[in-house]
């Protein structure tokens, strides 16, 4: 399977099965109409007939024989083999835990998926204890895996950070007996921190998530603070300190689009400019009934905005003055394997969320809903019936997946979205899917882009 | 080749081959939390 699209200036073609990514030109792009395997004299000379006008007999015949060419080598039109992997996805160790600390919030988000922080199921906070089980239950499903995440989450985690310390420290007393790393992250919208705070994050942390939407008249309007004000002024100047302290450690800022921002490439660059070198802004996961919630009709702005950002991003690259932006970050050669592409993140399965009741869910997205508790950290147990079935769920068992050409960079979309829009975890919410491929094309256009700069 | 330049090694299936250790992060635990892409996430090995 191959995908071509133009995108610019570009022309480019993938190899779907081979991860081949090639850069062409338009002779090639468009016998690629007409041509493909098994190739034959016939297909050839129709090619030929309908291309005279374009390019002269030479020009084709000479990308048709570099075409032949890279179909032998096995990067263009290579087999797709891996159905037989996807045959072996069975149950795996569970290794990642979003570890709900805080049912509360001193936000009141307007898109909030957890029902402005108690997830519909009243105010909450961790206590120590249901910490210290969630840590057992996860140096025991664990099994052989050495990495384990645990992701502070909520509500807003930094309302109970004596618990995070304490789950902390008894994660790291148990690493040596039970030959583990913890990697340690949170997800904070920044109202709490402090300089002793943050130092401990900064300390502690494999990574942290900074909330923030961009613009000031933006993040104000959708992230106001129980009273209605607007937090940017009171954040802004904490995530400053917090990364300006950090060094090299992994940081984002993560925002939020919706509806009423549809300019959101101006909101990523906001975020860098001032200050930030990392940087994550991503659709809203909304109901449709809302006014802020995006809707197909809404897909060619949120496409243009996508290639406006990416074409900024490639001038400013280029000045020395690059930045990453989460959704265009794409390593061609050195990035997961075919395997972890399969199946993509692994919830409820290598990875649960875990509720201030001790209650296990396959991720924070499904906490709430009472058909998907799959265990306890009281009493160790977990379903195994419901992670067999999300161990299955691949880009093989989802039929839009099978056959689409971004499988290996997506890996089937997020479940819960399917869950949630569509009613079955294999049924790909197309809204979602739409805006993914168009990042691609962009992610993939941005290293064309600097790869024909570096030429130069 | 005059037509085509190939930005990558192409080496997917390679991958298949030796990899699935399970040691990498999670995609979702990175930054996203509300959508999926698995294409950024690095190999442990």
């Amino acid at each position: 399977m191959i995908h071509k699209y133009y995108l610019n200036g570009f022309y480019i073609v993938l190899d779907v099965h081979s991860g081949g990514v090639h850069v062409v030109d338009a002779v090639i792009y468009d016998l690629l109409d007409f041509v493909a395997p098994p190739f034959s004299q016939e297909l050839f000379e129709k090619a030929c007939a309908a291309l005279s006008d374009k390019y002269t007999s030479e020009q084709l015949l000479e990308a048709y024989e570099e075409i032949k060419e890279l179909t032998e080598a096995g990067v263009l039109f290579s087999a797709d083999d891996y159905e037989k992997f996807a045959d072996m996805m069975v149950s795996a160790p569970i290794k990642s835990m979003c570890l709900h600390v805080a049912h509360d919030c001193n936000l009141r988000c307007k898109y909030c998926f957890a029902s402005t922080g108690d997830f519909g199921a009243g105010r909450k906070l961790l206590d120590a204890e249901t910490g210290k089980k969630a840590i057992d239950f996860l140096l025991t499903h664990s099994k052989g895996r050495k990495n384990l995440e645990l992701d502070f989450f909520g509500g807003e985690p930094l309302m109970n950070m004596p618990v995070i310390k304490e789950v902390v420290s008894y994660a790291r007393s148990k690493e040596k007996e039970y030959n583990k790393n913890f990697r340690f992250t949170v997800t904070t919208n920044g109202i709490l921190l402090d300089d002793e705070i943050t130092d401990y994050l900064n300390r502690e942390m494999y990574n942290i998530v900074l909330s923030i939407d961009g613009r000031k008249e933006v993040n104000d309007r959708m992230r106001p603070t129980v009273n209605q004000k607007g937090s940017y002024d009171v954040i802004l100047p904490k995530f400053k300190n917090l990364v300006d302290k950090r060094g090299d450690g992994q940081y984002y800022v993560r925002g939020t689009f919706t509806k009423y921002n549809l300019d959101f490439a101006a909101d990523v660059l906001h975020l860098n400019e001032v200050g930030f070198d990392q940087v994550s802004v991503e659709p809203v996961v909304a109901d449709p009934k809302f006014d802020y919630a995006l809707t197909e009709e809404d897909l060619p702005r949120v496409f243009e905005e996508y290639e406006k950002l990416a074409k900024a991003m490639i001038e400013k690259k280029k000045k020395g003055e690059g930045f990453n932006f989460f959704h265009f970050m794409i390593d061609l050669d050195q990035g997961p394997c075919a395997i972890k592409r399969l199946r993509g993140c692994g919830c409820g399965n290598e990875y649960v969320a875990v509720t201030p009741d001790g209650d296990v869910y396959p991720c924070h997205q499904f906490v709430g809903m009472e058909q998907f508790k799959m265990g306890s950290v009281f009493d160790n147990s977990i379903n195994q019936e419901m992670k067999d079935d999300f161990a299955r769920a691949n880009v093989y068992t989802k039929e839009e997946c099978k056959n689409c050409w971004a499988k290996f960079y997506c890996s089937g979309g997020c479940n819960a979205n399917n869950y949630q829009y569509a009613g079955d975890i294999r049924k790909s919410f197309k809204l979602s899917c739409e805006m993914e491929k168009k990042r691609l094309e962009c992610a993939i256009m941005m290293k064309a882009a600097l790869a024909a700069d570096d030429a130069e | 080749m005059k037509h085509i330049k190939t930005l990558n090694n192409a080496n997917l299936k390679n991958s298949a081959a030796k990899g699935g250790c399970g040691e990498c992060q999670a995609s979702c635990q990175s930054a996203c939390k509300t959508s999926c892409t698995v294409a950024n996430q690095k190999c442990e090995k």
